[in-house]
């Protein structure tokens, strides 16, 4: 049999999701299900001062309607993930009854026959508010004596943080070259195109919930309903629907509307289903990125790094869900680079949008854009390529494990465990073909074209911890099932975990099937978020696995009287080197050693019960890492940007799907163009947003995203079995800086700055327009 | 629920079956053909006509079922993704799309599959940017939209 692992294997998901068979949440048949909708808050920061629900509840077809303080007993905090001695928490409440923090916040929920008759319904609702001052950004939020995002706090300051190495002050105090920078990184969204929902129902014979939720983290969610519910945890099972259509990050989020729905249908006793539209998606799921880096960095007349101070204002919206995304900013801002010196401080505060959490890309685009914005601006300053400088301050290849001398997220000390960035970097630029195309750009520069290119390296920490986890049982249709913690949301999951399952036991693929997501099937799990599911689940499956083939070649030889180093399997049969006329099939097995006869003792030396187990905890992150690197040309008059060439240069170690993680690579590439160019979650001073449909907020089609040429280098990681990383949000993560490093470097000619992302055309046009000696010399020559 | 005094009766064809249904006056094309058809590979990704998920046939016509009512349907020959399956096996474009990873979360593609069927009636596409054009009209977040341009050009050619 081959090796499955290092295989572009077709995916198992494709022809259900090709021919309108898909399960999606929406999708599944719950009979006699009720529709939700909810009424969420109109303004930014208010209290409710009265509501009225009486004509609301009047509507023929409705069946209840709720507010926050009709369910008080479920008005519990929604803890944040990643804490802090220092946070300054303020409780998230699924459905608060008094103040409201962001325009979206869920105020009432509407139970009726028909999502037609519940949206009706909300406009019935009347709800007298007291309008309180908002705060729409981390600027406003850090203003002395501006307004509160929460009226009973003393400031807006959610936590500040310093993380050091070495002696910055004096570093930078000393250094032969000093330059300084305040990058802006605007708000985006995951715009998953299925957005979150859940579908829930009760049985009274049981007592048992049982919850349909796109969750990314189906364990997470039912802690946190065993906790708030205070119900048993066996009493609660959360299914991820076998497809959910995309995650990147808020969906590994828990909201306030997961709590609501269930309990809802356990007060009714009829299955309640609730399914975002477009419009609540834009203010209700959780975003990201916005952060201001006001980053100083001091370096020798050779462009060696000598010390980096970044202070960072991170927006954590109304609510801190944890301080996951401005702890990986602050370990991602060193990078690639060797830097003796760092000081990296952070100013997380409240605001009055909507709660931020990870995104695709997690707090690293942000830091990736402050660092290799400066690394250009260093090779500008001292007259040098910007490639060379890069190139002179990499971390090499033989320097692994290497610990850049901060700490992680989870205080351990930030360690890479393997890479080889130079070779990384080589590649990307050779690939452009980097000497022929600065050539190309000084030529075409003469002609009074705006020819630029950027690079931008970077680091990711995946592969998480704490921990993920696998069964693997032999059926008893003679079929081994490996059952994953994990959701998936478009991965090839039960593709690729077969994969790994096949290489473990030695048999062939299509033997195995994998299902996912559904806390009733396997006890523990975390979720997927931070593209850690290959480097935890991975060799959790491998794990069980192998145990399996042990106890399935134990339980062959012994019935079939020979020494288990003469098994080997043929497609489903276990035999005596690879005789048929001695073997029996996995059905056989199956029957012998699980299903038994009853009364009947087991045969000698037959253990019961083929089933295995494997949880893996990593001993911490593996570190990927990339370079991409882009040719662009830029219109001054209109500030349009085409993008001639692009190339990613991608390590996630081993892989086990190359196709699969070229799609997560390129996908995550479009995701981060967006970034780049066209994403903005925009709010005006009120906290209002100002960009809730496709219309305002443009997500990028085929005919933003340029080819793209991938290529991919494999450092193992030391760090587990397989030796894999993550893949799923690289291709993110240094777009915005390479294409605003491509734009700034393509109107060096005329000095404009690109100092925030997305890099839109009006603010191309006002960088340059800022300079009136630069708009006459594009205009007048 | 329909109401009976504003419901209408509505009749045509879907995937070449005749239906025969009464609907609300509001309930749009989309609902109809999840809701009532229980034809759910007909998905809604945003329900205001740009990201294209709810992209189904209608007379020949690639349309978005989120902005149509089910009552403007009424006499219509409706074709969605259900259809475009052969004898049980995956046709031309499907099978190109499995080939090059066009599809990852699955959520987008009966709306691409659609929109690209329909074009692909009008003529061969011809080239890259021919295919972007046809893609353009319909939003992927998971591919990058690689696979789909590989696909269409290998199946529209």
């Amino acid at each position: 049999m081959t090796t499955m692992i290092g295989t572009s294997v077709p995916r198992r998901e494709d022809e259900r999701l090709l021919t309108g068979r898909g399960r999606y949440l929406d999708d599944l048949d719950l009979p006699d299900a009720l529709a939700a909708a909810f009424l969420r808050s109109s303004n930014a920061h208010a209290r409710i001062l009265q509501i009225d629900l009486s004509a609301a509840r009047e509507l023929p077809g409705v069946i209840a309607v709720f507010s926050g303080a009709d369910l008080a007993e479920i008005q519990k905090p929604l803890a944040p993930k990643v804490l802090h001695p220092q946070l300054k928490d303020f409780p998230r409440l699924p459905m608060p009854p008094g103040e409201l923090h962001y325009v979206g916040e869920p105020v009432a929920v509407v139970i009726a026959e028909t999502r037609y008759i519940a949206e009706d319904a909300l406009e019935l609702i009347d709800v007298d508010y007291e309008v309180l001052p908002a705060v729409a950004s981390t600027a406003a939020a850090l203003e002395p004596g501006g307004p509160l995002a929460h009226s009973d706090a003393e400031s807006n300051v959610a936590v500040l943080l310093t993380q050091s190495a070495g002696n910055t002050a004096e570093a930078l105090r000393t250094a032969p070259n000093r330059l300084s920078e305040e990058f802006f990184v605007m708000r985006g969204g995951g715009h998953s195109m299925e957005p979150r929902a859940v579908a829930a129902r009760y049985e009274p014979a049981t007592g048992q919930l049982t919850i349909w939720d796109t969750t990314q983290s189906p364990h997470y969610a039912r802690q946190q309903l065993s906790v708030i519910y205070e119900m048993a945890e066996d009493d609660i099972r959360v299914i991820a629907p076998p497809d959910v259509g995309g995650g990147f990050g808020p969906k590994a989020q828990f909201y306030g509307e997961e709590v609501v729905i269930p309990w809802v249908a356990k007060k009714l006793r009829r299955p309640v289903k609730w399914v975002e539209d477009r419009q609540e998606n834009f203010v209700s799921a959780m975003m990201e990125r916005s952060q201001t880096h006001r980053i100083e960095v001091g370096f020798d007349d050779d462009g060696m790094l000598l010390a980096v101070k970044d202070v960072i204002e991170h927006d954590q919206g109304a609510y801190c869900a944890g301080l996951q995304v401005p702890s990986i900013t602050t370990a991602t801002v060193p990078g690639p680079y060797r830097i003796p010196n760092i000081e990296i401080e952070l100013r997380a505060c409240y605001t009055n949008m909507v709660p931020t959490s990870s995104v695709r890309g997690a707090g690293r685009p942000q830091a990736v854009f402050a660092m290799e914005r400066m690394m250009d601006r260093v090779a500008e300053h001292l007259g040098l390529d910007p490639a060379e400088v890069r190139f002179r301050n990499l971390i090499q290849a033989d320097e692994f494990p290497y610990k850049v001398g901060i700490t992680f997220r989870d205080g351990s000390p930030l360690t890479y465990d393997s890479g080889d960035f130079p070779r990384l970097l080589e590649g990307t630029l050779d690939r452009l073909g980097y000497a022929e195309a600065r050539a190309e750009q000084a030529k075409l520069r003469a002609e009074g074209r705006y020819i630029g290119i950027g690079i931008a390296a970077y680091v990711e920490g995946c592969g998480l911890g704490p921990y993920e986890g696998a069964k693997v049982r032999l059926t008893n249709t003679g079929r081994v099932l490996v059952t994953l913690a994990a959701a998936g949301q478009g991965q090839g999951y039960e593709t690729v975990y077969a994969q790994i399952a096949s290489d473990g036991l030695g048999i062939d693929m299509d033997h195995i099937d994998v299902l996912t997501g559904d806390t009733s099937r396997i006890p523990f799990g975390q979720g997927t978020f931070a593209s850690r599911i290959t480097a935890t689940a991975g060799p959790a499956v491998l794990d069980a696995a192998q145990q399996m083939r042990v106890r399935l070649v134990d339980t062959a030889a012994n019935l079939l009287g020979c020494d288990p180093a003469e098994i080997t399997f043929t497609g489903d049969r276990a035999s005596l080197n690879g005789d048929l006329e001695k073997s029996l099939s996995l059905l056989e097995i199956a029957r012998v050693a699980n299903i038994g006869k009853h009364g009947i003792t087991l045969p000698v030396g037959i253990s019961a019960g083929l089933e295995t187990s494997s949880y893996f905890a990593p001993e911490r992150a593996a570190y990927a890492s990339g370079a991409h690197a882009a040719m662009v040309e830029v219109d001054p008059e209109t500030g349009g940007i085409e993008i001639l060439k692009y190339v990613i240069g991608h390590d996630c170690g081993n892989v086990i799907n190359p196709k699969l993680v070229d799609g997560q690579v390129l996908g995550g590439f479009a995701h981060g163009l967006g970034n780049a160019m066209y994403e903005e979650a925009a709010y005006d001073a009120e906290g209002q947003p100002q960009a809730t449909s496709y219309l305002d907020y443009s997500l990028v089609s085929a005919a933003e995203v340029p080819t793209v040429e991938l290529f991919h280098i494999h450092s193992p990681s030391p760090l587990n079995p397989l030796g894999v990383k993550g893949a799923g949000e690289g291709g993110t993560i240094p777009a915005p800086a390479t294409i605003a490093n491509a734009v700034e470097d393509a109107l060096r000619p005329l000095g404009a700055r690109v100092n925030r992302a997305p890099v839109t055309p009006a603010r191309i046009v006002e960088a340059i327009h800022g300079d009136e000696q630069a708009l006459a010399e594009v205009r007048g020559s | 629920m329909p109401d009976v005094d504003t419901g209408h009766r509505i009749t045509g064809t879907v995937n070449g079956a005749a239906y025969d249904e009464v609907v609300d006056d509001r309930m749009t094309l989309a609902d109809f053909l999840r809701e009532k058809l229980r034809l759910t590979g007909t998905h809604l990704g945003c329900e205001h006509g740009v990201c294209g998920a709810c992209t189904v046939i209608v007379d020949g016509a690639a349309s978005r079922s989120c902005l149509m009512l089910a009552v403007q349907a009424d006499g219509t020959e409706i074709e969605t993704v259900e259809v475009l399956a052969e004898d049980g096996e995956l046709n031309r474009l499907q099978a190109a799309f499995k080939k090059n990873h066009a599809l990852q979360c699955g959520f987008c593609t009966s709306g691409f599959l659609m929109s690209v069927t329909a074009a692909m009636r009008e003529g061969a596409i011809r080239d890259e940017g021919h295919a972007r054009e046809v893609l353009s009209g319909n939003i992927c977040r998971c591919t990058g939209y690689t696979g789909l341009v590989k696909a269409v050009l290998e199946a529209g050619e």
